[in-house]
């Protein structure tokens, strides 16, 4: 077992002690990280809403002073790939727009962020974890307020966090190799579409509403939730034999469940059979979709720091050992499955209705091979590394989006190399400690007292 | 029972397909622990292999007005893409899966899955969307036994699977070749310090397992004579659950598994609707795996992926 052994963060000389103590010239990169070591999660939290407001109200104004013909969606990645000749203007848009606002409000309102970091970590940490959250939110509202296409990345995107969070407690956490991700999401897909459908949709299928349309935002966790249950009570056809079975043939195990949940819903025709459902109601919002992402990676992450995480992970290193330790490899197995696809479902259950389609098709081996993607680029066994991974992949392909074909041979040439060097993950086994995260930098100038 | 006989046929010449996919699968699996997903696009690769091979064999016949009957283009056309596919498949060896010689189990397969990406969308972006059809090699000519309708084609597919798994299976029991690999498959830590150089051996295993895809390759582009860039995700997944479905370390194993899922796949639309197919395979497979949780030749052993 590698395990990347970090120093306590506390006894590491920060670079600015380091420069005032004078011991070593620092270059400029380092000149930069000390610069910034002082500014705190809330800093750059500050730094980014600044950013957006920028955009929001000036964005129109300078992307038509450098000849670009709308504001760039993406940082400017599309229109780089589509007209080479705009790069300069779509580079300087990026650094005036993101880059140097950010920097600079982070930096410079370092002292107070500082300060209310140090209030806010003497107070209870739901309430620091709330303003964050929310600060954050308010970021990405304004950011995705600007076009479309930006919200649908987005939702995707978040969507994906759940997807590789909830895979990575089976494939990272457990040490299993499990293939059957795809069909947990399908089945709280298609649970929570039918159930909507079937009692506040007019649809061709499960005939007229029954319920009215205004309760329908309220009750739609519900069916959320009932899917996620759902793809969980489907996870004990995985989680049943891997009592007897682990690794390989359980991953064949679960490739086959994939296959099996993806024919047999193209077998029942009452849900539309191979072609699918649609006309779902619009109701997956970003600020839903946002809180049920941020419930999963609270539920998630505390479960895999719980007694039952620790316990995951010794059943992965030595299952006899495990046992021989009092861990109930059975129950234990069963809530990691169980949990891991309620949250698969969940995820699916807002895909299916960010994207108002589903078919049984949405779930193959392509939406395999891309999870996985994710799980691995970002980092087995750590929070942190699945959001990383989930984020930067998802943003990658959108961003190569322009290279069309030629986006599936970049895409699967990083994650070979990405794997070649790390192959645990970019960010494999790291603890996702809130608290720590969330503390006041106390370093150098940025200090507040 | 003229019927059933019928389908015998076909359901043979399908699980020869999968048999010979599944061959590769396994000797990579039972050999170096790893899951070469890249294997059904290099079974893709090497039909278009064959295609090319096929089409250059037959201008260079019209070009220079050698009159070469279709038997020896085609026997041509196998040797001359099989070699060719082993090259593919030790580079994709020595690109994909020698770095990660030491790295976790899962990593290696992720690499298997991103190499078989690569294949895929190479071969869209070179050759187009539009699907190629194969070169009509040999006439096609049928024959009545006894209320049985054969086509040569059929013969020559299962025939041919046939001795390419009889002479594997001699490699692998007779040679000296065979022999360290059985050593490595029975335990790939000590018989490296035996002399036994994995370097040598696992290109080996790869060129092995190509050359087999490839002609399985050929082979369906005989039967069915349209090529399509994804055909391998098709056909290479389902090959890789008869592989290990067959046990680890047997080849026998896997080639019967492969011909058991040929049968299950051309008999369930007898009885059943043919949309049910994959969905009566998968669970006979899932109720066979719980049986027999290692397969149908496999002996227990420690299978936990090294994370």
């Amino acid at each position: 077992m590698r395990r990347d052994e970090q120093p306590p963060a506390n006894t590491r000389p920060s670079m600015d002690e380091l420069s005032m103590q004078g011991q070593a010239p620092l270059s400029g990169m380092q000149r930069i990280r000390a610069a910034f070591a002082g500014v705190p999660i809330l800093g750059w939290l500050v730094g980014i809403l600044c950013a957006v407001f920028i955009e929001r109200y000036f964005g129109d104004e300078i992307s038509y002073q450098l000849y670009l013909p709308k504001v760039p969606v993406l940082f400017g990645c599309l229109i780089m790939f589509k007209k080479p000749l705009l790069i300069p203007s779509a580079l300087a848009y990026v650094t005036l727009i993101y880059v140097v606002p950010i920097a600079a409000s982070a930096r410079l309102s370092a002292v107070f962020t500082n300060r209310i970091a140090a209030v806010l970590d003497r107070g209870p940490i739901a309430l620091s974890c709330l303003i964050h959250v929310g600060l954050l939110y308010a970021a990405l509202h304004y950011w995705a307020d600007l076009s479309d296409y930006r919200l649908l990345v987005l939702k995707l995107t978040m969507i994906a966090v759940m997807l590789t969070l909830s895979i990575n407690l089976i494939n990272g956490y457990m040490g299993e190799f499990s293939c059957s991700h795809p069909g947990f999401m399908a089945l709280g897909a298609y649970s929570s579409s039918v159930l909507t459908l079937f009692f506040f949709g007019n649809h061709s299928l499960f005939g007229p509403a029954l319920l009215p349309a205004a309760l329908g935002p309220y009750c739609f966790p519900l069916a959320l939730i009932i899917g996620g249950l759902i793809a969980s009570a489907g996870a004990l056809v995985v989680a049943i034999p891997s009592f007897r079975t682990r690794g390989d043939y359980l991953a064949i195990i679960s490739l086959a469940f994939l296959f099996i949940v993806k024919s047999l819903i193209e077998n029942m025709e009452w849900v539309g059979g191979p072609r699918g459902i649609s006309g779902h109601p619009n109701w997956s919002s970003l600020p839903v979709v946002y809180m049920w992402m941020i419930a999963c990676i609270w539920v998630i992450n505390n479960f895999v720091r719980s007694i039952y995480g620790k316990a995951l992970n010794a059943l992965r290193d030595n299952e006899m050992a495990a046992e021989a330790m009092t861990v109930n490899t059975r129950k234990t197995k069963m809530v990691a499955f169980m949990l891991g696809a309620f949250w698969a479902g969940v995820a699916g259950g807002l895909f299916a209705h960010v994207m108002r389609f589903v078919n049984p098709g949405t779930f193959g081996i392509q939406r395999l091979a891309e999870i996985l993607a994710m799980l691995y680029f970002g980092g087995l066994n750590s929070v942190v590394g699945s959001i990383f991974g989930a984020v930067s992949i998802n943003l990658i392909s959108e961003m190569l989006r322009p290279l069309e074909l030629y986006k599936w041979i970049v895409i699967p040439l990083i994650l070979i190399l990405v794997m070649i060097y790390r192959p645990s993950g970019l960010l494999a086994f790291r603890e996702f400690d809130v608290k720590d995260i969330l503390r006041p930098k106390h370093t150098g100038v940025g200090r507040g007292e | 029972m003229e019927f059933f006989l019928q389908n015998m046929v076909n359901a043979l010449q399908w699980g020869s397909f999968y048999a010979l996919i599944a061959l590769g699968y396994s000797m990579a699996y039972s050999i170096m622990m790893v899951f070469n997903f890249a294997h059904g696009d290099i079974f893709m690769t090497g039909a278009y292999i064959g295609f090319g091979v096929a089409s250059l064999l037959l201008a260079f016949c019209l070009a220079s007005g050698l009159a070469m009957p279709g038997w020896t283009i085609l026997s041509l056309t196998i040797v001359i893409s099989m070699i060719l596919t082993s090259f593919l498949g030790v580079l994709v060896e020595r690109v994909g899966y020698r770095p990660l010689r030491s790295a976790p189990r899962a990593s290696a397969a992720i690499t298997g899955l991103m190499i078989g990406i690569i294949l895929e969308t190479g071969n869209l972006a070179i050759l187009g969307a539009r699907r190629l059809s194969f070169p009509e090699l040999i006439q096609s000519t049928t024959y009545d036994l006894g209320g049985i309708f054969v086509t040569n084609k059929k013969i020559l597919i299962v025939a041919v699977s046939l001795a390419l798994m009889f002479a594997l299976h001699q490699f692998i029991h007779k040679t000296r070749w065979g022999m360290a690999m059985r050593a490595m498959s029975y335990d790939f830590e000590v018989v490296p310090l035996m002399g036994v150089s994995l370097n040598v051996l696992a290109p080996m295993t790869f060129a092995i397992g190509s050359g087999l895809a490839a002609a399985a390759g050929i082979l369906y582009g005989l039967a069915y004579p349209v090529l399509d860039p994804y055909m391998g995700v098709l056909l290479g997944w389902k090959a890789f659950v008869a592989a290990i479905l067959g046990g680890r370390g047997s080849i026998l194993g896997a080639a019967l598994a492969g011909f058991i899922l040929g049968f299950i796949e051309i008999f369930v639309p007898m009885v059943f609707p043919s949309t049910l197919r994959d969905l009566i395979a998968y669970s006979i497979i899932l109720l066979i795996l719980t049986f027999r949780p290692y397969g149908f030749f496999g002996q227990p052993h420690s299978t936990q992926l090294r994370l």
